[in-house]
């Protein structure tokens, strides 16, 4: 079985957000990691290698930089990475890097590509399934469990107050949830061997079936007109034991209380 | 010279700090409080190759160097003293004589088992009568037969019960050196279990006080001839080349412990207000903060320096014996003063530092005291 699993570079959020003048993300003030959603589809892609066997290939678009994640995920046991580089793919928008990550994906074979949920920098969720759409694979998003049975995966996909359990053929694409498991950490003989590994660096040259004008900054459909830092959501309040004409009371006079309506 | 960590000292070192803060730190308190070993711990540790950083990979361990193994210490004791001793002591104390003076089949017997983490392992020099004084050993081997049989008892011996594989130093006979009659010492390994072999007291101790420090009893304990470490007779060079590697992991437990409480006093110092403002305003603790770095930053390269001596060269007796001098009484020095810049609050025990001052103290002591660093670094001056 051959898996290819995308992650990204991101800041590191937890402690907080850091902004150029201009409004844009100042990256060099932030530390980087791993995108935790990634983290958590690379962990189920080394598990589905432990129990079934397989080959796990990380892929990643990003500056010369993101082979600190790439190096990261050979130590905690990928077997081959490749580092999609290049200056004509910078400032792509979820729509370019969906498209170069495609093509980059067209050069290998693979029966399961494993995508995060989402990025903790941009938030969109977008690119996991734009690449299944690029593909023609069919996609299971929300991926919370894992199963093999021959040519099939048995996949949890979790819901609001739910799971969904679908079977999908192979090849296809998932995108996993950092709730998904918790990810393993590296080892000091991984460190070992990850830097001294070869890592495959692409460029533009080496997508195949892409055009230009959906690359890079040029083609990316999405405009940012301005970012920033997210307003922390109060603890909100929970009114309990209450009959369903109790609680459309209560949130009625809420609303009233507040002026809403 | 370059005082930059390359890559993958960088990547171990965020590996060892990560797991640390989230598998370790949570525990420290209670280990200690509860005087408990973590054993889970350990099996975690074993999971991911911690207990066998230095060792050969053809002997199952990750074949990285002393540096690495130093690193992994220092990340530990940041957080828990108790942790980093259990690591040190089963790497330099069992595997590495094992390593370094072991048969072929001793190594291949014994060192996948304990690199892996499957095993742990413990030594024994310290006896009641022969603690500084370690040519004052009591404990007997004779052999009879195809087997040694050891007779005596070990006293404070760190992984004690817990630890399967130890090495044992005992009295084989009498040698006329110079004119003079003295102990032939020896060194063996002795499996847990092996009948004759049990435990006596469990120490309570200051501090460290989740690794388990047994009594080691010996009684007509028989064990197989080739279970004799390196050559009879050589068993007090054996000692001292363990413990000189030895000091170099108790150095980085030292060093961890200091920065680790610094760490600790430096957000401290930030959120305690006295007079209307933040203590850290205040220039007595600028300047105390700027001295404990600068220690905690010395004794570092020390201990590092010392790493490097053990990957590099023959003899690093001295080199590890200035890092352990200076490591432990930095440790004791930097957490008394991180208690006493919390105050108050520094000697209740819901705070770490009070506990990494009690851990600090038994590194100016173990494995060759403060005095015994002095006698070995001068000694190599004053010949």
């Amino acid at each position: 079985m051959k898996i290819v699993v995308c992650i990204k570079q991101v800041p590191d959020t937890k402690g907080g957000v850091a902004f150029n003048p201009d409004g844009t993300l100042n990256r060099a003030a932030m530390l980087a990691i791993m995108n935790p959603d990634d983290k958590a589809g690379l962990e189920a892609a080394l598990r589905l290698k432990d129990q079934y066997g397989a080959e796990v290939t990380v892929l990643t678009m990003g500056l010369p930089k993101a082979t600190d994640v790439l190096q990261e995920a050979l130590a905690m046991g990928a077997d081959k990475a490749i580092l999609v580089t290049d200056r004509v793919l910078g400032g792509a928008d979820t729509w370019a890097t969906s498209t170069t990550i495609a093509g980059a994906i067209r050069n290998l074979d693979y029966d399961l590509i494993i995508t995060g949920r989402q990025a903790i920098d941009g938030d969109t969720a977008q690119v996991g399934p734009q690449i299944a759409e690029h593909l023609g694979l069919p996609v299971i998003s929300y991926t919370q469990d894992i199963k093999v049975d021959g040519d099939y995966l048995h996949v949890q996909r979790q819901f609001e107050d739910r799971y969904h359990v679908l079977k999908v053929k192979m090849p296809c694409l998932l995108t996993a949830l950092s709730e998904l498991n918790e990810p393993r950490y590296m080892t000091p003989k991984g460190i070992w061997d990850a830097v001294d590994a070869d890592i495959t660096v692409w460029g533009r040259k080496d997508l195949k079936d892409v055009d230009d004008c959906n690359l890079g900054l040029a083609g990316s459909p999405t405009k940012i007109a301005k970012a920033s830092d997210k307003v922390r959501k109060g603890a909100g309040e929970i009114v309990k034991d209450l009959d369903a004409d109790g609680a459309a009371r209560a949130i009625t006079d809420k609303l009233l209380e507040k002026h809403i309506i | 010279m370059d005082f930059t960590l390359d890559k993958k000292h960088e990547m171990a070192r965020s590996l060892f700090r990560d797991f640390a803060q989230n598998e370790v730190k949570p525990l420290a308190q209670e280990v200690d409080e509860e005087e408990r070993f973590p054993i889970e711990t350990v099996q975690k540790m074993a999971k991911y190759g911690f207990m066998g950083i230095p060792i050969p990979r053809e002997y199952g361990g990750q074949g990285c160097d002393p540096l690495t193994y130093v690193m992994c210490v220092e990340e530990l004791a940041k957080v828990c003293g108790t942790t980093a001793v259990i690591v040190s002591s089963h790497t330099s104390l069992c595997m590495d004589p094992i390593l370094t003076f072991g048969t072929e089949e001793q190594k291949q017997k014994y060192l996948p088992d304990l690199a892996s983490g499957k095993k742990l392992g413990a030594f024994g020099l310290t006896e009641p009568g022969a603690g500084t004084d370690a040519q004052g050993q009591q404990t007997k081997a004779v052999l009879d037969g195809d087997e040694w049989v050891l007779n005596g008892s070990k006293c404070f011996i760190t992984n004690g019960k817990y630890a399967d594989v130890y090495i044992i130093i005992a009295v084989t006979g009498t040698v006329e050196k110079h004119g003079r009659k003295m102990k032939e010492i020896s060194a063996f390994i002795v499996e847990k279990g092996t009948p004759g072999f049990t435990f006596g007291t469990k120490e309570k101790k200051m501090g460290i006080r989740g690794s388990a420090t047994y009594e080691l009893i010996f009684t007509d304990c028989r064990i197989p001839k080739e279970n004799l470490l390196g050559q009879r007779g050589k068993g007090f060079n054996i000692a001292m080349h363990t413990l000189d590697g030895g000091r170099i992991g108790i150095a980085s437990q030292a060093l961890g412990l200091a920065e680790g409480a610094l760490d600790l006093t430096i957000d401290y110092v930030k959120e305690r207000k006295q007079f209307g403002r933040s203590i850290a305003q205040f220039q007595n603790t600028q300047f105390q903060i700027a001295d404990l770095k600068t220690r905690c930053d010395a004794a570092q390269m020390l201990v590092y320096r010392a790493a490097k001596a053990k990957e590099t060269q023959k003899r690093y007796s001295v080199e590890a014996a200035e890092a352990k001098l200076f490591a432990a009484e930095a440790a004791s020095a930097v957490t008394s003063k991180c208690v006493q810049l919390h105050g108050g609050y520094g000697y209740i025990r819901d705070y770490d530092v009070e506990r990494m001052m009690r851990d600090a103290k038994i590194t100016e002591i173990y494995e060759g005291t403060s005095e015994v660093m002095r006698m070995v670094i001068s000694g190599s001056l004053l010949k």
